[in-house]
């Protein structure tokens, strides 16, 4: 037998086994480059993510609101930092991944790229958007590579309170006026079916599930968390008495699933292939704050060689 | 962009004190361009839910570890020194304070 | 004549209206800074500035005794009410301008806040000692940036030092004191203010020339009023933004 055959058998029974795997272990090149795109499109999406809640913090109705929501925005570029730098332990660099994504090489959470219309948009991408990511961040705590289980770790445990923030402007405006409840029932109308794309395409349509579940890297499929999801959400959005626009959802008696409707998956590949609503704002806005922060982090740098030097 | 020397600075390796008496404990990393900004950064970045007393920076490339081809001969001859356990030695259960 | 309760007021909208609006304006950076780690620590600072002015405002509120809160202060007043100081809501800039606005805020709160933290109002003292820790941290980021960017390159350098010439216009502004501190200097309420203006041209200027920034302009013509309620028109836009919510549900609760 190869050593490189004996190798991966060895990864493959540790990975069974549940044992973590770190960064200088060794590792298929195919389970590092998979990694590197899965970690920094995750990473991306924070960043990303930051644009359409970060439209409102300006027009936040209330001081409590508005310190939320900055913290909120905030912890997501922490998050995004985590990230970044769980796939630097397997020798990318974040200045090549963040090239990447601003020449529109890499791809990145495609519900971020619908419009934050009114301040509802806040409350549920909170509920639907964070609950969503709880959901897939939850599995991913538990991923076989080490760094980036540990980071899933740390953002689980801050982004508690992201959705209990988003679930409680829900709920005010669902109690408040005529015009709030409208507002908010409007805003769950529009994030519903993108939070479901959110988990990927189905099973059968999804290229790299079988592999990253095969090693771990995923635990759950892109279903079984969809599932969870909508199972977890449905309950919670007839406490505050709103519809979620599925004509089909049903509870199943035997499965104790909730069953709802067709995905427009034809929607889903146009937005994360570059033809949704804010695609082009959102890269700009990227693009933008990295071209103009480049004499800033020159000048750092430079400054802090200058101090070497002296 | 990548025509530059654009960077996103270098990489550093965080270390945080919880509670006095406590050891300094891996947080994570993140990039700054020298040490006092790395120590603000670490501050913003991990220590936003006031976990820590202290911080450690340390630039990654400072940071020499062993590889997994160390583990065995590094690791696997403490395990069977049982002399340094308690539990290798017997004593008369009816003496207290040992 | 006013009474003490007036005037403390008042010094209370100054002070708190001064930090609702550098915290506003810095929020402004969010998903927007040079790097991420600094998007980070300008939200930061962002949120210890409207945190600060909640509790200002709020004390102010119920020192009026007319049945406002912080939010009905911050959200339902019109510019021409509004008590900052005109550096504050000057629009962002570049990051060399955001920097050198918020050092040149940053060494006059520290040295407001270090002797308002000992006024013999028991929530004024409480609210300035806490924000007096943030602010201490807040200079120190703007100071080191102050020295980065002066002593970066050549271009860092330019756009810090074509800061520091623009805004000197609102610097004599800081020190706009009248009846309403004299007022409480007089009654024991805080501590006199009079050697603040000195203290602040001696660390201001250390700073500068540590970071080779020359003060080209110190005679320039200098803005006056804002602390009466004069300010530049940039108020006007940043508050319509700020307040467009708030004012079209005026009966709602969020």
């Amino acid at each position: 037998m190869s050593s490189e055959k004996q190798e991966l058998q060895q990864f493959e029974a540790r990975i069974n086994a549940g044992e973590k795997i770190e960064p200088k272990d060794w590792m298929p090149e195919r389970y590092r480059t998979q990694l590197i795109r899965m970690i920094s499109q995750h990473a991306h999406s924070e960043i990303v993510g930051m644009l359409p809640e970060g439209n409102w913090i300006t027009r936040a109705p209330s001081l409590r609101r508005k310190m939320s929501l900055i913290a909120k925005v905030q912890d997501e570029a922490g998050h995004g930092l985590y990230l970044y730098c769980a796939a630097e332990t397997l020798g990318a660099d974040r200045k090549d991944l963040i090239d990447d994504l601003l020449e529109g090489k890499a791809k990145y959470s495609q519900i971020f790229n619908y419009p934050t219309l009114s301040w509802a948009d806040i409350g549920v991408i909170g509920w639907f958007v964070d609950g969503a990511a709880i959901v897939n961040q939850t599995m991913l705590a538990k991923s076989s590579y080490g760094p980036y289980s540990r980071a899933n770790l740390r953002i689980c445990k801050e982004e508690n309170f992201h959705k209990k923030q988003g679930y409680e402007i829900v709920a005010t405006m669902a109690k408040g006026t005529p015009e709030q409840r409208e507002m908010v029932q409007d805003a769950v109308n529009r994030w519903w079916w993108p939070s479901l794309m959110m988990f990927g395409p189905t099973d059968t349509q999804s290229p790299n599930s079988a592999e990253l579940m095969k090693w771990k890297v995923k635990l759950q499929s892109n279903d079984d968390l969809r599932q969870r999801f909508v199972n977890l959400t449905v309950p919670q959005a007839k406490a505050v008495n709103l519809t979620l626009p599925d004509p089909d959802l049903r509870y199943d008696e035997k499965t104790h699933d909730w069953h709802f409707g067709k995905i427009n998956w034809e929607e889903f590949f146009e937005v994360i292939n570059g033809n949704g609503p804010c695609n082009k704002e959102r890269m700009s806005a990227r693009r933008k704050a990295h071209n103009d922060g480049e004499w800033v982090r020159e000048a750092a740098e430079a400054y802090a060689k200058k101090k070497i030097k002296r | 962009m990548s025509t530059t020397t654009d960077t996103q600075w270098q990489l550093w390796e965080i270390f945080v004190q919880s509670e006095t008496g406590a050891p300094h404990e891996h947080a994570g990393s993140l990039h700054a361009p020298d040490a006092e900004m790395a120590l603000q950064n670490a501050r913003d970045v991990y220590s936003r839910r006031g976990e820590a007393i202290s911080i450690w920076v340390v630039p990654t490339q400072c940071i020499t570890a062993t590889t997994p081809s160390d583990t065995q001969p590094f690791f696997d001859p403490a395990q069977d020194k049982i002399y340094r356990h308690p539990q290798f030695y017997h004593v008369p259960k009816s003496v207290k304070g040992l | 004549m006013k009474t003490e309760q007036e005037y403390l007021f008042e010094f209370l909208l100054r002070l708190g209206d001064d930090q609702l609006i550098l915290g506003h304006r810095l929020s402004e950076w969010c998903g927007h800074a040079p790097i991420l780690e600094e998007d980070i620590a300008l939200a930061n600072i962002s949120l210890d500035c409207i945190g600060q002015s909640s509790a200002l405002l709020k004390l102010a509120a119920e020192i009026e005794e007319k049945g406002r809160t912080e939010d009905t202060l911050a959200y339902f007043r019109e510019a021409t009410q509004f008590k900052n100081i005109q550096l504050v809501e000057q629009p962002n800039g570049d990051f060399a301008f955001t920097i050198a606005r918020q050092f040149l805020f940053d060494v006059y709160v520290y040295l407001l806040y270090e002797k308002i933290q000992h006024s013999t109002h028991p929530t004024l003292s409480g609210i300035a000692a806490k924000a007096f820790k943030e602010i201490t941290y807040h200079l120190r980021h703007s100071k080191e940036w102050m020295l980065r960017l002066g002593d970066g390159t050549e271009e860092s350098h330019k756009r810090l030092q074509n800061a520091v010439d623009e805004l000197w216009t609102f610097t004599d502004e800081l020190f706009a004191f009248d009846e309403v501190e004299n007022a409480l200097v007089s009654a024991k309420i805080i501590p006199p203010l009079i050697s603040l203006q000195q203290e602040w041209n001696e660390m201001v200027k250390k700073v500068l020339a540590e970071a080779t920034i020359k003060l080209f302009n110190e005679q320039c013509y200098k803005v006056k009023g804002s602390r009466k309620g004069k300010h530049s028109e940039h108020l006007g836009h940043l508050l319509a933004e700020m307040q467009i919510l708030a004012r079209s549900f005026p009966t709602a609760k969020w």
